[in-house]
């Protein structure tokens, strides 16, 4: 795999809008930007509410997936890009959870909606109608996908990446500065793991860096390509960003997203957790 | 864009319930360009080694806010075209920052 099978430009989605066999899907932590403009054709996904088992923590099962997919008008079939605000992180989310349930061809948008807004890109307030399809999820791919007794089996045995920022890192934030600080009982991170904040993987535009850069980036950082990785942030947004970088950029093999974050692992009762000064 | 500069009228400091201006650091102000507010501007808040913390877009009033800890920080704003920063140190309660040039 290489980086033009997972991450397109967007000159190239410029070229591609409205073509048959390719849908452009919005997925944005702020769930209203997609009415105020979006790219044409695109449809939206809202992260929260069609993603998340609206009763347990968790996400929607396979048949609810096969549901929401074949309801927006996406098939199998169909290369999906994925675009989103905020950096990405939920548009990187979404990608990781489409090849959670096995879609074929996903793409992110390089930059997303930040560079296409910084590139005075259109955007525009039409609906977008699709003939609903009939669309088949696999089983989940647990191989990306980290839980919780494994994230602890893990410290000291394999890479744990903390991807949160430094202030989180060390304990003395709960959450990114723009939200309210909330959530975890305990403020801190998991033993050994290293900090490498996902901002890092990406140019102030929103553009993931240069594969060079990015595997001097984990390798400065002291991950161990012998060993196997866990990627974690507060929500799993974040770590989703990071682990495209490393599983999907550079083609590491084993890498998983601990989806549970932080938000779980600071509320577990007994587990070790450091803070730093 | 024509009109009357905007005027700094007070920004609003209505919290969400959960958080308590007695122990949060509540950094906001308002992205400026040429005496007007910049709406829809990417807002990131740096730490002290100017590492990324957060990102908000600028509202239609060009204002911004984030939930931070006690601190040196800088504001940085990305607008088509321009870009501007401002450092400031942040204690308990509201810091307003205002980011001209972006």
């Amino acid at each position: 795999m290489s980086r033009e099978d997972v991450l397109v430009s967007a000159d190239w989605a410029e070229q591609h809008l409205g073509q048959d066999g390719i849908v452009f899907v919005e997925v944005d932590e702020d769930t209203s930007a997609y009415d105020k403009g979006h790219i044409a054709g695109a449809v939206k996904l809202d992260w929260r509410t069609e993603l998340q088992d609206p009763v347990r923590r968790d996400f929607v099962d396979k048949a609810g997936f096969e549901a929401l997919l074949s309801a927006k008008g996406i098939g199998n079939d169909d290369t999906v890009v994925l675009y989103g605000g905020n950096n990405h992180w939920f548009a990187a989310y979404a990608y990781w959870y489409f090849k959670l349930y096995g879609h074929q061809d996903v793409k992110l948008l390089d930059g997303g909606r930040k560079k296409w807004e910084l590139d005075s890109r259109e955007l525009t307030e039409d609906a977008t109608q699709r003939p609903a399809t009939q669309y088949r999820a696999k089983d989940q791919d647990t191989s990306i996908r980290a839980f919780r007794d494994e994230v602890v089996a893990a410290i000291g045995q394999q890479n744990l990446v903390d991807v949160r920022s430094p202030d989180e890192f060390a304990g003395r934030l709960f959450a990114p500065a723009h939200l309210p600080q909330e959530a975890a009982q305990r403020a801190g991170h998991i033993p050994t793991a290293v900090n490498v904040p996902w901002s890092k993987a990406a140019n102030e535009d929103g553009t993931f860096k240069s594969d060079d850069e990015l595997r001097a980036l984990y390798t400065e950082a002291g991950l161990d390509p012998a060993k196997d990785t866990i990627a974690y942030c507060r929500i799993g947004e974040r770590s989703s960003h990071s682990w495209f970088a490393l599983h999907e950029l550079l083609g590491e093999p084993n890498v998983k997203n601990y989806d549970g974050s932080w938000t779980e692992y600071g509320s577990l009762v007994g587990v070790p957790v450091e803070k730093s000064s | 864009m024509c009109g009357a500069p905007v005027q700094d009228e007070a920004l609003d400091q209505t919290l969400p319930s959960n958080v308590d201006p007695a122990t949060a650091s509540i950094i906001q102000g308002r992205v400026v360009r040429d005496g007007e507010p910049v709406a829809a501007a990417y807002v990131r808040l740096l730490d002290r080694t100017g590492e990324f913390t957060a990102e908000v877009v600028s509202s239609a009033t060009g204002v911004f806010r984030f939930y931070a800890s006690p601190g040196r920080w800088t504001v940085r704003a990305l607008a088509p075209g321009a870009a501007g920063s401002a450092d400031l140190d942040a204690g308990v309660g509201f810091t307003e920052a205002r980011v001209e040039g972006a």
